[in-house]
């Protein structure tokens, strides 16, 4: 256990020379850098190997990064904040699709298929699942690698290897040499594992039933030089999972207890497929780093996918749309045109309203880096000199016919700046919410 | 090894809110359903108490929803038209705990019907079951007004959860809960300041605190939710650490937000990758629920009876995690 060092700390461990020769005057003022992170120890030549290894610890994020998979590799931890309006959360949740050798080589290769090509696109993301998890419960040893074998010819997604046979798990490692496996441990830690994680570079997910005994485990197999832990502290209990989940990450991020600094795995099942999906929501909220999904189908990816990607956005980065005309509905040439803001949340709603209003429409989304109408309006994005320019540059007097554009009601000011840079066009002011729409529709006449 | 769990106390307790009275208490509900009273963040029996279980309500209309989706018609055809016995169905089949009457057709544009038919409406519902209702109004400030009050004086003593008030229009609602003895929703947009001041202004109103339920505002899964979720959780948090105005029950719409978006209505074909239409909706009103408990969520209005069904069990099973803590 570790805690982050001062200053000082940092002081006592440096030559004390002030020689100069890392870049800053005096050994002081290194080491409050180095505190703020604001330089790295290499700089400083003379350094003893107790200031390395101590720093060295000390500078570690809080939760390992660890890697799953070849070339383009899944990535989970290094998360730093509790709650994602603190920061942000980085590694979003990868999601794993269960393989069973008990369901056969043929059903088991069209589910490989099956998942490379499920894929959907969102707000300008390209979102899929993660990772195969490869489990072996038949009997025959070589289903296991069968399905390894298949899985790697198939997809380049990465792999966790869950069989407690350790002669067919060698067998599996062997296959996936330069991929970087993970091993699932379903019983505790052996000599054995340790010794198949170190010659083929595969890290480990860690099972226990009581914190001790998951500490217990990360310490060992540290000791024996792996670092890349993931921790699966099981329970058939969705509460008990939530609060194993906060506490371990509290204990990572607020004690710097290093036992526990990995991410969480959990293995996700249920008596039908709504069951799965509630339990993988509430891993995705809170601290999952990978979830391996017992059963799937489309709708429940598309729906955990698109949770993820909500949870793990940046509170300070809205997601943007592609500024363009949207069609909604079936637009012709005669049909109203709407104008408003990038932000994704500003264009979902809009567009879903203009939807439920039962109209087509074209939808102008200009460029406001993100963000909603008023914010934008008072950063001078969302103006009548910009919107016209984009209008002109995207060429839309030649797609539509109609000259009336209505703007947001919450900007009402810009209509006569807007009218003024876009002669021939009529400006209309809109209503202040989206969710007016249906009604506003209704009662002005837009074309 | 040695591991000791880091628990963290907080100074402030969410109040407790009671909704529906029974007949000593002078209304006609068989029970009374008590919301909030938790110390600690969600689900963290480990270091603070829950006294009480989120509770997971359902909802009837006094008309049709425009585009009402043919997954949930599966369900509710036959009693769709009549809330009374939707309500009956809701409770009886699908296992509602509370029943919201949407009042939507008594809006300007959506039906205009007078208070007069609003408040027959209510009676019938509270006639054909007896859980604690929620009477859910719309933002047409001049028309919820008049219909709320109505409702308000012919539900006199029921203790109904009136939802909603807003800052811009709260003070005649809150002023006929207070006459009529119900408890408030106070609906703010997204925001941990306005919410607080909302509660301020219904407070110096002398509104008593226990009748307080906070709605911040139901973004749904893929519209806006992490917005939701995040001031959630601020809420919460600023709750626990003290801070009396934001230590409310919070009530979310899964349903009502879920059934509105286009994941929830496409059809199959237009949408390939998006999979089965049955299960695309209970799988986003699902996941909407299950986020916001996680965020702190204590009173869900939920469409979808299968989503529903999965939501209580969840509930209950994380709340089994808290016996004997």
């Amino acid at each position: 256990m570790s805690m982050a060092l001062s200053g000082l700390d940092i002081f006592k461990l440096l030559p004390k020379t002030n020689c100069g020769d890392c870049g800053v005057p005096t050994c002081m003022a290194f080491a409050m850098k180095l505190a703020q992170k604001k330089a790295e120890l290499s700089a400083c030549p003379h350094a003893s190997e107790e200031a390395k290894a101590t720093l060295g610890a000390a500078s570690e994020p809080p939760i390992r990064l660890v890697k799953i998979g070849g070339a383009n590799a899944l990535e989970v931890g290094n998360e730093t904040v509790m709650f994602r309006h603190e920061k942000t959360f980085v590694h979003p949740t990868g999601i794993a699709i269960e393989l069973r050798t008990s369901d056969g080589q043929a059903k088991n290769l069209e589910k490989i298929r099956d998942v490379e090509n499920l894929t959907v696109e969102r707000v300008g993301e390209i979102l899929h699942s993660d990772l195969f998890f490869i489990t072996q419960d038949s009997d025959n040893p070589e289903d296991f690698v069968h399905t390894v074998e298949a899985t790697k010819q198939n997809s380049r997604k990465g792999i966790i290897l869950n069989s407690g046979d350790n002669k067919a798990l060698e067998k599996g490692l062997e296959l996936l040499k330069d991929d970087r496996p993970a091993i699932f441990l379903k019983s505790r830690l052996s000599e054995e594992v340790i010794e198949f994680a170190k010659a083929y570079e595969a890290s480990l997910i860690l099972t226990a039933e009581s914190f001790e005994d998951l500490g217990a485990q990360s310490d060992a197999a540290k000791e024996a030089g792996i670092n890349n832990l993931i921790l699966n502290l099981n329970s058939e209990n969705l509460g008990h999972q939530m609060q194993n989940n906060a506490i371990l990450r509290r204990s990572a991020l607020k004690q710097s207890f290093k036992s526990f600094g990995h991410p969480l795995f959990s293995y996700i099942k249920g008596e039908n497929s709504h069951v799965i999906l509630a339990r993988a929501s509430m891993q995705i909220c809170k601290y999952g780093s990978i979830i391996a999904l017992s059963e799937y189908d489309k709708a429940m990816l598309y729906t955990l996918f698109t949770l993820r990607q909500n949870i793990y956005t940046d509170p300070q980065r809205p997601i943007q749309v592609e500024p363009k005309v949207y069609p909604i509905g079936e637009p012709t040439p005669e049909s109203p045109v709407f104008v408003t803001t990038n932000f994704s949340l500003t264009y979902f709603m809009v567009s879903g309203e203009i939807e439920n209003s039962g109209i087509s429409a074209h939808l102008v989304i200009t460029d406001c880096e993100g963000q909603s109408v008023l914010t934008a309006w008072a950063a001078g994005k969302f103006v009548g000199e910009k919107i016209a320019k984009f209008i002109k540059d995207i060429k839309l007097e030649e797609q539509v016919k109609t000259r009336k554009i209505v703007i947001p009601g919450l900007v009402s000011q810009i209509s006569g700046d807007l009218e003024e840079n876009l002669p021939g066009w009529e400006v209309i002011v809109g209503c202040q919410e989206a969710s007016d729409i249906p009604s506003f529709v209704k009662n002005v006449q837009l074309t | 090894m040695t591991f000791e769990i880091p628990k963290e106390t907080n100074a402030g307790r969410v109040v407790e809110v009671t909704l529906g009275a029974t007949s000593e208490q002078g209304g006609t509900r068989s029970h009374t359903i008590t919301i909030g009273g938790s110390n600690a963040l969600p689900f963290h029996f480990f270091e603070g108490r829950h006294s009480n279980r989120p509770i997971v309500a359902m909802e009837v209309f006094d008309k049709v929803p425009a585009k009402y989706p043919e997954p949930l018609l599966e369900y509710y055809r036959d009693v769709i038209n009549s809330p009374a016995d939707m309500a009956k169905m809701c409770v009886d089949e699908y296992g509602a705990e509370m029943i919201s009457v949407r009042l939507e057709g008594t809006h300007p544009e959506k039906g205009n019907k007078s208070a007069e038919e609003a408040a027959d409406v209510v009676k019938h519902v509270l006639e054909s079951v007896r859980v604690p209702l929620i009477i859910t109004g719309h933002s047409h400030f001049e028309k919820t007004n008049e219909v709320m009050k109505k409702v308000c004086e012919v539900t006199a003593g029921e203790n109904c959860l009136i939802n909603y008030v807003e800052t811009d229009n709260y003070k005649t609602i809150t002023a006929a809960c207070i006459a009529y003895n119900h408890t408030v929703v106070a609906q703010s947009p997204i925001d941990v300041n306005l919410a607080k001041q909302l509660n301020i202004l219904l407070t110096d109103m002398n509104f008593p605190r226990e009748k307080i339920v906070m709605d911040p505002l139901t973004g749904t899964l893929g519209y806006g939710l992490e917005y939701t979720y995040s001031i959630m959780e601020r809420i919460r948090i600023d709750g626990l650490a003290g801070d009396q105005m934001l230590a409310f029950p919070m009530l979310v719409n899964p349903g009502y937000e879920t059934f509105r978006v286009k994941e929830a209505r496409a059809l199959d074909q237009d949408y390939p990758s998006w999979g089965n239409l049955g299960e695309r909706g209970i799988y986003w009103e699902t996941a909407t629920a299950m986020s916001l408990l996680a965020a702190g969520a204590e009173l869900l209005i939920m469409y979808h009876p299968k989503a529903v069904e999965t939501a209580k069990k969840k509930i209950a099973e994380i709340y089994e995690s808290g016996k004997g803590e």
